[in-house]
């Protein structure tokens, strides 16, 4: 249900973009205006959130420690894993935010006959979310020599190797069906399996059909409508150039792209999605383990701190003490029983 | 344990498919035998902890304060702003699942609240339909939820069956960590008086006498005495313990379990032993203390600041003592807290500029990795003894002993304790059989009586968080003839043996030092006949 209302949602977009950009003919909205908007919101938006996270505070040193602590000098530390230095910590980040590292660790848990449990290894979510998040990374990068003019050899080397396969005109590129079917097997275990199905809210089915709605109405630009690509650059590089204007003829399904995009960049502050930002901040990963070692300080005070001192515990029990020969500070006071 | 079902019917009843209806649907209902009384009113008051009353959690009313929907909001904004964590985690979960069957009690009972991600969604969701704009416009499309009592006692049910053991933060891919979020939620349900009792009696206990279980300096005293009897007994060397010495070297300090309950006892006697030897030896000077007589905090499973009133206690007795820095005996989340939480809590207020660098006298290692706490951990302390060759151990008395490691959850996840009691371990005793990848080290456990959750009540909800340790257990023992589980933790030493009771009965339960103090030859000591537990030695048997 909560899929369906995704998906829907997702055409009813859809639909906008080809009444409004199509049959209402408001290309300039839909070309420009509103993109720039979108990108507007997402870039503020998403330094806004950041900038609410890195106002609460760390009050205490609490990172997740994965593996053996830095301790006498002849065992061996998990230094990326368990990380006493700055080093450490940067490459327990980089492995966690490249290489997915976490996930990789993913098992299964079966039970069986006479009370036995077992957990099997389990990477199918860390493959296909590193495929997603890779062949996303490769689709945005070769993207950009629509914004610039002439094309840097980076992204033209990515884009060259992204279709080695020289299949059909215009040619295939590889992050196309990696990233379809790396989309479409998120969403495929998100409805199959049970506990996954029961955890998924609305905000979880609609991006990931909002990502498949912008690569499949990318796609049938590129292979099908075959829109003229001369147009969309001389759009996509008046916007970044602020000489704003629509050539004639691009196509409604471009429109309809565009639109696609706009929304997802306008929603990614508001959303999970955000979790691209999160990751960084994330105190029980980011922060150096040896918290014996270095004393981290709590930025903000506990108030009105009530302690039950040594003075007030031997009040209450210094004749106890003094009858087992526990030394005392104050000595039973004369006449005491 | 007189209603809990057969370990095969209850294995039998575990199910993992999630019911037709959405979760927010599914009206919270409190199991006996999952859940743990309340709080005594009496020691919510010792400490000053608000809304003190007789509350039954199986009664409709709860009888909470009238504002109690404001003082939640206002406890949520506060904590939205003092905790980094708690913020990006109500955040940025894109709900992968990763972490859906990673937690014990999940695994144990298949209830579908306590896979990691839903027991946050229940504060979640609170969150999104309170806080933010989207939820609450939108409401249940946008996956908010008003605060409600019903909401309101979900959370208790939930945030009380959690360990806060970490396991599922160890697979998530931003690090969440469902403990951070109980933390805070068990907070919030203090400002409102709901704790339970099995940890608000211990905290008041602590407050007061120094240790969760009330004991008072005469019978603590006592108690020590009476296991130097025993140990007179069996080795024929007396122990001769100082408490509250000014001017020694050393704190000693340790959970109070240790004094109390077997198997913990054994280990307590290990530690006297092991004391006794270096002072013998090496004269080294260690004491214990009356008024810091817990290692433990349950203050932690109360709300930070508790845990701050309780964790002073050491700091303010070694300045007392005047001592150079402080020993930690085996503890689970004692050492979460003194590894991440003390220097930062307490340091600067109460750590005596005495206190130095802790170094082992004997051996001359400087501990760089406490170099700011001043706190050692005593696994590391006798790993670094038995490397310099400074005990003279004999692993042949532990010779019927196979042992497995428990790594426990709080140093395991919140320390990187693993090699330290693994070498001293292997020091000790002849078998030694590591449990299968994946059940141990980082990815370890939960014993299923964490975080405060040792009641007696709630034995079901134990014996099902129990399963997957037991269950790794069972599979060393049958396939290599493990017959004793060790762990460095008190809570572990008293949830383990119920749990292996019921699902391996074949296995015992020991600390680190029990084993330790077995093989330690002192000199002139008698020849021993039987082990710290009375139990016959490998040789000893038919004389």
């Amino acid at each position: 249900m909560k899929a369906l209302y995704s998906l829907f949602l997702v055409f009813a977009l859809a639909a906008l973009a080809l009444v409004g950009a199509g049959a209402l003919g408001m290309e300039k909205a839909f070309g420009l205006y509103i993109p720039f908007l979108a990108v507007a919101v997402f870039v503020v938006g998403f330094c806004m959130r950041v900038v609410d996270w890195g106002k609460s505070a760390v009050p205490f040193c609490i990172p997740t420690t994965c593996g053996q602590q830095e301790s006498l000098p002849w065992i061996k530390q998990s230094t990326i894993e368990n990380p006493s230095t700055t080093g450490g910590v940067v490459m327990r980040m980089l492995l966690e935010v490249l290489l997915f590292r976490s996930l990789f660790r993913n098992t299964k848990v079966d039970l069986h006959e006479g009370t036995k449990v077992t957990y099997s290894s389990s990477k199918w979510l860390w493959l296909g979310a590193l495929a997603f998040h890779y062949s996303f990374l490769v689709i945005v990068l070769r993207h950009m020599r629509f914004f610039t003019e002439p094309v840097p050899g980076i992204i033209a080397g990515i884009e060259a190797m992204d279709s080695m396969l020289q299949i059909g005109a215009p040619t295939l590129y590889l992050t196309d069906l990696v990233f379809v079917a790396a989309v479409t097997y998120l969403f495929i275990r998100r409805v199959v399996v049970p506990q996954i199905r029961y955890i998924s809210l609305v905000q979880d089915y609609f991006p990931l059909f909002l990502i498949l709605g912008i690569a499949l109405s990318g796609i049938f630009m590129r292979y099908f409508a075959k829109v003229d690509i001369i147009s969309v650059k001389q759009l996509a590089m008046g916007l970044v150039t602020f000489s704003w204007n629509v050539p004639e003829g691009i196509g409604v399904i471009f429109y309809i792209h565009m639109f696609l995009v706009s929304v997802l960049l306008a929603y990614f502050p508001l959303s999970k999605l955000m979790h691209m930002g999160g990751v960084f901040l994330s105190p029980t990963r980011n922060m150096n383990c040896a918290s014996r070692k270095f004393r981290h300080v709590n930025p903000w005070k506990f108030e009105n701190v009530h302690y039950h001192t040594y003075e007030e515990y031997e009040d209450e029990f210094r004749e106890k003490m003094v009858e087992k020969d526990l030394p005392v500070d104050k000595p039973l006071a004369e006449g005491a029983e | 344990m007189s209603d809990l079902p057969r370990p095969e019917a209850l294995f039998a009843n575990i199910d993992y498919t999630p019911p037709k209806a959405d979760w927010m649907d599914v009206p919270v209902e409190i199991k006996p035998g999952r859940y743990c009384y309340a709080a005594n009113p009496d020691s919510v008051n010792y400490v000053g902890l608000p809304h003190a009353r007789k509350w039954n959690p199986l009664d409709d009313d709860w009888k909470l304060p009238e504002n109690w929907q404001q003082i939640i909001f206002d406890g949520l904004r506060e904590r939205l702003h003092k905790f980094r964590s708690f913020k990006i985690f109500m955040d940025i979960c894109v709900r992968c699942g990763a972490c859906a069957d990673k937690c014990h009690f999940f695994i144990g009972s298949g209830d579908p609240k306590n896979m990691p991600v839903l027991r946050a969604e229940l504060l979640r969701s609170v969150y999104r339909g309170e806080f933010k704009t989207f939820g609450k416009i939108l409401g249940r499309f946008a996956g908010g939820r008003k605060l409600t009592p019903e909401v309101l006692k979900e959370w208790w049910y939930y945030f009380f069956q959690c360990s806060e053991c970490r396991r599922c933060s160890v697979f998530c891919p931003y690090g969440i960590d469902t403990a951070e979020v109980t933390i805070i939620g068990r907070e919030l349900l203090n400002l409102l008086g709901l704790n339970i009792d099995w940890i608000a009696t211990p905290v008041a206990n602590c407050y007061r006498t120094g240790n969760h279980l009330g004991i008072q300096p005469h019978a603590f005293f006592d108690m020590i005495d009476f296991f130097c009897d025993d140990i007179e007994d069996i080795t024929g060397i007396r122990p001769e313990p100082s408490f509250n010495k000014k001017g020694a070297d050393i704190l000693f300090i340790t959970p109070s379990g240790d004094v109390f309950a077997d198997p913990g006892t054994y280990t307590c006697m290990g530690y006297l032993m092991l004391f006794e030897y270096l002072k013998r030896e090496y004269g080294l000077d260690v004491t214990w203390s009356t008024y810091a007589s817990e290692g433990g905090n349950f203050g932690f499973f109360t709300s930070h600041e508790t845990m701050k009133r309780l964790n002073s206690k050491m700091y303010m007795e070694a300045d007392r003592l005047g001592v150079k820095w402080i020993l930690g005996g085996e503890c689970g989340h004692m050492w979460r807290v003194i590894h991440q939480y003390m220097d930062t809590l307490n340091g600067p207020d109460f750590q005596s500029s005495r206190m130095e660098v802790p170094t082992n006298p004997i051996t001359g290692t400087v501990f760089k990795n406490a170099a700011s706490t001043k706190m050692v951990h005593i696994a590391e302390f006798t790993a670094d003894l038995i490397k310099h060759g400074k005990l003279n151990l004999n692993p042949k008395r532990n010779a019927n002993v196979h042992l497995t490691w428990h790594d426990s959850c709080n140093p395991a996840r919140g320390m990187g304790l693993l090699d330290e009691p693994r070498f001293v371990a292997k020091s000790v005793v002849e078998k030694f059989t590591d449990m299968p990848e994946g059940t141990i080290r980082e990815q370890t456990f939960c014993c299923g009586g964490g975080a405060g959750l040792n009641a007696g009540e709630n034995d079901e909800l134990r014996m099902m968080g129990g399963l997957p340790r037991a269950n790794a257990v069972k599979y060393v023992h049958e396939k290599y003839g493990v017959n004793m589980l060790g762990c460095v933790c008190a809570i572990d030493r008293a949830v383990l043996p119920n749990s292996m009771a019921y699902w391996v009965p074949e296995v015992s339960v020991c600390g680190l030092h029990e084993l330790v103090a077995n093989a330690l030859v002192f000199p002139g000591e008698k020849e021993r006949e039987t082990d710290l537990r009375g139990e016959d030695l490998p040789g000893m048997e038919d004389e």
